[in-house]
């Protein structure tokens, strides 16, 4: 063992982060989601204890909601990561330099995401269903908007992503697999929004998902079919997509005045 | 015009700027069909901008481009340049986990390449990759990855091939092959290459015509013989080491 090789080798993490905001930032990040995230569940179940009403379906409430969240999350990485995938294959110039137009590959990528979503949908409601007996279609016909509500955020986050991935290369890629979590404790996943801060709530009622899971916890409730919620959900996520659309048609003209489109792809 | 045929390509004044640093300068040339037209010129002297630029990967800062007399700036004419064009770069690969032939029906599905099957099987024994077709991509070497390149640019039979050092990883042997089919292929189709190397003894063979930059600036053209003769010196390497020490100086 040799003091001096383990130094180096040290030394060469400690540069990596004095150069990486991104890496920096990341040490902090997922610590302080779960500490949120924790926190508001933990607070949520003791209003629930302290109100004294009979308990809520937690079967529900939880790996529903986990179910319906990891849609998001696919649907982001559907799009986020598959775009990855060609500048990690040094493939991105091959297809650029193809008739493939922008319009045609943002589809394609949508397309991806919906059959990622499909699959990972479909087995986890049949683990949940031969593990725990949690039918997640008890929701019934209404899962059918929430879930394409969740897909369109998903499009929305993940095209985001990736103008920002575009224009700042590998500093980026961390938020492929971050970016959606950001919103997690303000998207009501597994409380309600109550359980927030007043100024968490204010912000959640800018986040799709908060809508869409207050929605879902509305009909385990037992409560009328909640259009309002879907409605706004819809017209968010409507504003939120184009303006990720206008954002990435930005980004990609930026990085070819730039020349980081060639050297993204070698 | 150069002879009956009118240019497939033409850049104009052609700048770009990164910034303060001007990577390419004002320069002008012609492609035509049939032609193999080198460009030579020392790291950093601004080839490769040129070739992302004529791809529409990088926007000029200033000048004009026309292909096929088409300007590829816009998107709907820029759609069937590239239809009628291909690219490889030895710095540039294919999708790793995808095996050989399923990388090449992917391209050829981008291009809308007929009869994809026949085509894919015909460039794989061209370019001897008939043995790791079903190799998946990340296990080729570096040799065959340039070769499967050169596969995915002929896909689609184009009439301008741009090529950036596609000999660079190639063994002597597979390197004159590769030389020797980009000559007979020009001939036969009348095709119009674009050719970027920094063996000179390559770009001497291979080249009907040469631009010389340096700094982002065109400084001589001519027939490889013609430069050679101009500048006196032996061959191509020789005239290479003076241009390039002579601006330097």
């Amino acid at each position: 063992m040799k003091w001096h090789r383990i130094s180096a080798m040290f030394l060469r993490h400690v540069y990596l982060y004095r150069h990486s905001i991104t890496r920096l930032v990341e040490i902090f990040y997922w610590p302080l989601l779960d500490l949120l995230v924790w926190g508001f569940v933990s607070l949520y179940l003791a209003r629930l204890s302290d109100s004294g009403k009979s308990t809520p379906n937690f079967l529900a409430i939880f790996l529903g909601a986990l179910i319906l969240w990891d849609i998001l999350f696919r649907s982001q990485q559907g799009i986020s990561v598959s775009f990855l995938e060609e500048v990690w294959a040094r493939n991105f110039l091959n297809l650029f330099v193809s008739p493939l137009t922008i319009g045609e590959y943002l589809l394609s990528l949508m397309l991806v995401a919906v059959f990622k979503v499909v699959v990972v949908f479909l087995i986890s409601a049949l683990l949940a269903w031969l593990l725990y007996s949690f039918n997640l279609f008890i929701i019934g016909i209404y899962l059918i908007p929430f879930v394409l509500n969740l897909v369109v955020l998903g499009w929305a986050l993940g095209i985001l992503t990736t103008s920002l991935i575009l224009r700042f290369g590998q500093q980026a890629e961390v938020l492929a697999w971050g970016v959606a979590f950001l919103f997690q404790p303000i998207s009501a996943v597994f409380y309600p929004v109550s359980v927030l801060p007043k100024f968490l709530q204010k912000l959640a009622q800018m986040i799709p998902a908060s809508y869409v899971f207050e929605g879902m916890r509305a009909i385990i409730f037992g409560k009328n079919f909640p259009l309002d919620k879907l409605m706004a959900a819809f017209s968010l996520n409507v504003l939120y997509l184009g303006l990720s659309l206008v954002f990435f048609f930005k980004m990609f003209r930026e990085v070819r005045a730039r020349g980081l489109l060639a050297r993204m792809g070698e | 015009m150069r002879g009956k045929d009118a240019a497939l390509l033409q850049v104009i004044n052609l700048s770009k700027s990164f910034n303060s640093f001007q990577a390419v300068k004002n320069v002008s040339f012609e492609l035509y069909p049939g032609e193999i037209l080198g460009l030579l010129g020392p790291n950093g002297a601004g080839k490769t901008t040129i070739i992302h630029m004529l791809l529409g990967l990088t926007s000029p800062s200033s000048g004009e481009i026309r292909i096929f007399g088409l300007d590829p700036s816009k998107a709907r004419e820029r759609e069937k340049i590239l239809n009628l064009m291909n690219f490889s770069s030895t710095y540039v690969a294919m999708p790793y986990s995808l095996k050989v032939r399923e990388a090449l029906m992917v391209f050829a599905r981008l291009y809308g390449v007929k009869n994809a099957r026949q085509k894919i099987d015909a460039l794989l024994g061209q370019f001897e990759l008939e043995e790791v077709v079903d190799r998946p991509v990340r296990a080729l070497s570096s040799g065959q990855m340039t070769r499967l390149n050169l596969a995915k640019a002929f896909i689609n039979d184009p009439e301008i091939l741009l090529l950036d050092e596609p000999t660079a990883s190639l063994d002597p042997d597979i390197a004159d092959r590769t030389r020797k089919y980009l000559i007979e292929v020009k001939k036969k189709r009348k095709m119009a290459i674009l050719y970027t190397s920094h063996n000179m003894q390559e770009m001497e063979e291979i080249s009907d015509r040469l631009l010389f930059l340096h700094h982002g600036e065109i400084i001589a053209r001519g027939t490889p013989e013609e430069l050679i003769s101009r500048f006196r010196g032996e061959d191509l390497e020789d005239v290479f080491l003076k241009v390039a020490r002579e601006v330097r100086a």
